[in-house]
């Protein structure tokens, strides 16, 4: 009997995650997935921060740029050099290209040098590269919590680098603090756990909000003082559609006395920003020198297609093109989130005050039986089975506080958000006539299941929805991050 | 304290090594046809530069594939968002159908047995990571790919035991030379996880005979390890003996399903890439396929970290699966690359070099032992130095390789046009006469002391050994 002993511990430990009850709500979407015509109660995906929301704009520069794709009778000239061109470098191009996006994202506040721009597969490869340069398997780093759930993959799996939680709560908006970071590099000290540095996301995810000027600040100091290293997560640093404004840490860099360079890095990706996660474009972006020339090295186990930079870097390089985009975006994701932030307070469901990303940070806590996180997954089961939406708990977050919930609402058209809210609505079933005593969903949560239907208020439109939708697909589980069981690419063949 | 990882500040991402100096001397200097004449010609490079017209002309007459279209809808947005870890189904069908062409359909591979990764690069070390522990071994025959050395051993933390192969018998693996590896392995408290082998062969450019394909596989029956076959250079075996892959070694010996030997087949896996065989090193197009179900499972999820772009596999499904293209492309490339090698071979004999026989690859295995001025590695990278700046040719020195003879050398001919060839024929040629065979002056023939002469300029040839952070390019 082959014995897993052949096998790496790697290959066949959980350190992939995927294994976490956060999945369970893809399972669901997958085997019921939401369609305005096809399926119109399948489940609908609030759990997948992607941006659809500008596509047309980038469509309309691509057809109008034919020279930009090495196909076309316009761009097949170049065929030859691109598909031959494997240099770990990139095409400059490419690289000026990205330094260029990545500056106005941010306002133009900060410039960036093409050649500290380095290739990665996806912010994914990119996270995974920085912590095999800054890292030896044992090592931690910090991380401010809820974070990130794939962060336990792409920062460990391989690497062997653990992660510390510094956990923040809504005591102060989730903020992390000097304090806590104090606190949790000393316990990890002490348990003789050796902290190489810090992650953060920023803006983040899943809160929506970003970092200000002072707390950021109060990081760059705190790292300096420690000599540990500092990651800045970038990767929705162009997603920001209200105040604030967006800090990059390069900015407060530039700012702190004596900061030492040689600890800050940026991971960035085209993923969020533009809605591109299907060409796999990853950045690491190092003010140290000898982690610049490493990761580059590093990158060739994760290079971003030639096809792929020799078009991004004649579209980013297009000015015009740029401004346009992130203008255009920047304004349709402020609209979505106040449709659904403004639906959602007519319920009575208040979310986290966000600026940026593709989701909100929902707060759900009065609705919990009880400040646990099995009540936490009791509620997560009846909206996945019952209202019929994939959102995410927040424990898959590791947020130390039950009863939040990250709702995505930029991967889908403003119809499906509509009937997204009606559901939540019935759900929720608050009527603001002010002489219930108790809204209707504590009846909803308290109730034994069979009677819950029963009692007056609950408009209930959806049954159990059993009809199967006959998917086209093959019933394999997608990958955690596929979002389109009805994408014409998975057609069987 | 160590701010940086070891990683980070090691050498074992083999970038230090010869073979990649090469490289830097050539960047300072390139050939060019018309602008630079007198540049040093690119030789070290694998790549297949013969059939871009078969694929640019398919390209001008499909361009649905091209644009982001499909039935002339713009299909970019389900494209931009596809990041499905299984990769699109099309492609992925049409990758293992033309896998199963190139070898004669002799054996077929299923789909949802391939796992897509960003080249062959990240599907070696996609695999070592499955396959082994920090501090685990894999066999390899020498001499092997430079860019092993860093796929396999840097991040993962794998050893490399050579497997040593010599002239004595054009460089075959044998029996013996297996086992002393894996003796050597043990004695070195190194646990054996498996054989890696590269078939075709790089550097040889010779593919593997049944015989040593069917020792292997018993040996790691026997064993109780892995066998991974890297079968990058299966599309570019141009001549006779034909191209046996590993897997079809495994049928004819019926390994299938609850037949004694199913646990065999679950330890074999093969790596793919379209790098060579198509010449698209750019698009990053890179396969692991295995019969183990968890192997293909632990791999599709690490493929996250390297995934590819979506719109490379889009097209790439367009134009795999149109048989009649991969029909074409395969036997003219083939042709083209029979046609090449020739030139390089007889180019090489009037010379008076001998080159290894060669049916597969991109290169040649040069045999300049006659050349070294004594049977050591000295010789061979001072012989290297002459070529490189004198000569002007960058070529890959065998101890790049891991050779355990000295004076064999890595010659790719498909990377050129066949005049830069032509040229690049003449330069040896000349070099050759000059140094080895001069002609008669005086009555007397010149030899030994015009390198003598020549020793002051050899001083210019020290290299500065900058760490400098060229891309290799691998150029398997």
């Amino acid at each position: 009997m082959a014995s897993n002993s052949l096998l790496s511990k790697i290959a066949t430990n959980d350190g992939h995650g995927e294994n976490l009850a956060y999945f369970d709500g893809w399972k669901a979407y997958d085997r019921n997935p939401f369609h305005p015509t096809q399926n119109p109660e399948g489940v609908i995906q609030m759990g997948l921060a992607e941006n659809q929301l500008s596509f047309d704009v980038i469509q309309e520069w691509i057809m109008k740029n034919p020279k930009a794709s090495i196909c076309t009778p316009e761009g097949l000239a170049e065929f030859k050099n691109v598909a031959n061109f494997q240099d770990y470098h990139g095409f400059p191009d490419f690289r000026k290209a990205i330094a260029n996006f990545m500056s106005k994202a941010r306002g133009g506040r900060v410039k960036f040098d093409p050649d500290r721009v380095v290739m990665a597969g996806g912010a994914t490869g990119a996270n995974e590269t920085v912590m095999f340069c800054l890292a030896n398997p044992g090592d931690a780093f910090l991380v401010p919590s809820p974070y990130y759930p794939a962060f336990y993959r792409d920062l460990g799996w391989r690497t062997g680098v653990k992660i510390v939680p510094v956990d923040c709560d809504s005591s102060n908006n989730f903020q992390v603090t000097r304090a806590a970071l104090e606190a949790a590099y000393e316990k990890a000290r002490n348990n003789n756990i050796n902290i190489k540095g810090l992650i953060i996301t920023n803006p983040s995810n899943p809160l929506g909000t970003t970092l200000d000027r002072a707390t950021l600040t109060s990081l760059v100091k705190f790292i300096n003082d420690k000599n540990i290293h500092l990651v800045c997560d970038e990767i929705y640093a162009g997603t920001v559609f209200s105040s604030p404004k967006f800090t990059c840490v390069t900015e407060v860099m530039k700012e702190v006395k004596n900061c030492n360079r040689d600890l800050i890095h940026i991971v960035y990706s085209l993923s969020k920003d533009m809605g591109v996660p299907g060409l796999r474009v990853g950045i690491v972006y190092s003010y140290n020198d000898t982690v610049v020339k490493c990761a580059r090295k590093m990158s060739s186990f994760g290079l971003v297609s030639s096809q792929t930079q020799h078009m991004l870097a004649a579209m980013l390089l297009d000015d015009e093109f740029v401004t346009n985009f992130l203008e255009t975006s920047s304004k349709r994701l402020a609209r979505r989130h106040w449709i659904f932030t403004t639906g959602l307070e007519k319920v009575g469901i208040n979310c986290l005050k966000g600026n940026a990303g593709l989701f909100c940070w929902m707060d759900l806590r009065k609705l919990l039986k009880d400040k646990t996180f099995e009540a936490e997954m009791v509620l997560w089961r009846m909206i996945i089975n019952d209202v019929k939406l994939n959102v995410s708990p927040g424990s898959s977050f590791r947020c130390v506080e039950p009863g939040w919930f990250r709702v995505c609402f930029a991967n889908m058209d403003e119809h499906t958000v509509e009937v997204a809210l009606k559901r939540i609505r019935a759900f929720v079933g608050v009527e603001f006539e002010g002489n219930k005593k108790r809204n209707n969903a504590e009846v909803f949560v308290n109730s034994p299941r069979k009677n819950r239907w029963g009692k007056d208020g609950l408009r209930l439109s959806f049954g159990s929805a059993t009809r199967r939708y006959e998917e086209v697909m093959s019933p394999r589980m997608m990958s955690p991050h596929s979002p389109m069981p009805h994408s014409p690419l998975l057609r069987a063949s | 304290m160590c701010m940086l990882s070891t990683k980070a500040t090691c050498n074992s991402h083999g970038q230090d090594s010869s073979y990649f100096l090469g490289w830097q001397e050539y960047e300072k200097n390139p050939f060019h046809e018309v602008s630079n004449t007198n540049g040093i010609i690119q030789m070290g490079l694998a790549e297949n530069q013969l059939c871009f017209d078969i694929l640019k002309s398919w390209l001008a007459k499909n361009p649905d594939a091209a644009g982001f279209q499909r039935n002339g809808e713009s299909i970019f947005g389900e494209l931009a968002l596809f990041q499905d870890y299984h990769g699109i189904p099309e492609f992925k069908k049409a990758l293992a159908e033309f896998m199963s062409e190139i070898r004669g359909n002799k054996v077929s591979f299923d789909p949802s047995h391939l796992v897509l990764t960003a080249g062959a690069t990240s599907a070696n070390e996609t695999l070592m990571f499955c396959l082994a522990e920090p501090g685990e071994a894999f066999l390899l025959p020498t001499p092997y790919y430079p860019g092993f050395d860093r796929d396999l051993k840097w991040r993962t933390g794998v050893e490399i035991v050579p497997i040593h192969c010599t002239s004595s018998n054009g460089f075959q693996v044998t029996e013996t030379a297996v086992t002393e590896a894996y003796q050597e392995a043990q004695k070195r408290n190194l646990r054996v996880k498996g054989v890696l082998v590269t078939n075709p062969s790089n550097p040889l450019g010779t593919t593997m005979t049944r015989n040593e394909l069917n020792m292997l596989v018993n040996f790691v029956e026997d064993k109780g390890i892995h066998l991974v076959s890297d079968e990058i250079y299966s599309g570019t075996a141009f001549s006779t003996p034909s191209f046996v892959s590993v897997m079809e070694i495994l049928k004819e010996r019926e390994c299938v399903d609850d037949n004694g030997c199913s646990e065999l087949w679950n330890r074999v896996h093969v790596v793919y890439s379209l790098s060579k065989d198509l010449g698209l090193p750019g698009f990053r197009v890179g396969a692991i396929y295995s019969n183990d179900d968890r192997v293909v499972s632990a791999a599709t999820k690490m493929s996250s970290f390297g995934l590819i772009s979506s719109q490379t596999q889009y097209l790439l499904a367009a134009m795999l699966s149109d048989k009649k293209l991969t029909k074409n492309y395969i036997s003219e490339n083939h042709k083209r690359l029979r046609q090449r090698q020739k030139k390089l071979v007889s180019g090489l004999q009037k010379a008076g070099i001998s080159c290894l026989k060669g049916n597969a690859g991109l290169f040649c295995w040069v045999d300049m032992r006659h050349l070294l001025r004594s049977n050591t590695f000295e010789a061979e990278m001072e012989l290297w130095k002459k070529i490189v700046y004198e000569v002007r040719l960058n070529i890959s020195p065998g101890s790049s390789c891991h050779c355990t003879e000295p004076g064999w050398f890595r010659v790719c001919f498909a990377n050129m046009s066949e005049d830069t060839l032509d040229l690049a024929l003449q330069r040896l040629k000349a070099f050759i006469t000059e140094y080895y065979n001069i002609p008669e002056v005086n009555g007397h023939h010149q030899t030994i002391r015009l390198n003598h002469s020549r020793r002051r300029s050899l001083t210019k040839w020290v290299f500065r050994l900058s760490f400098d952070d060229r891309s290799p390019i691998p150029g398997r």
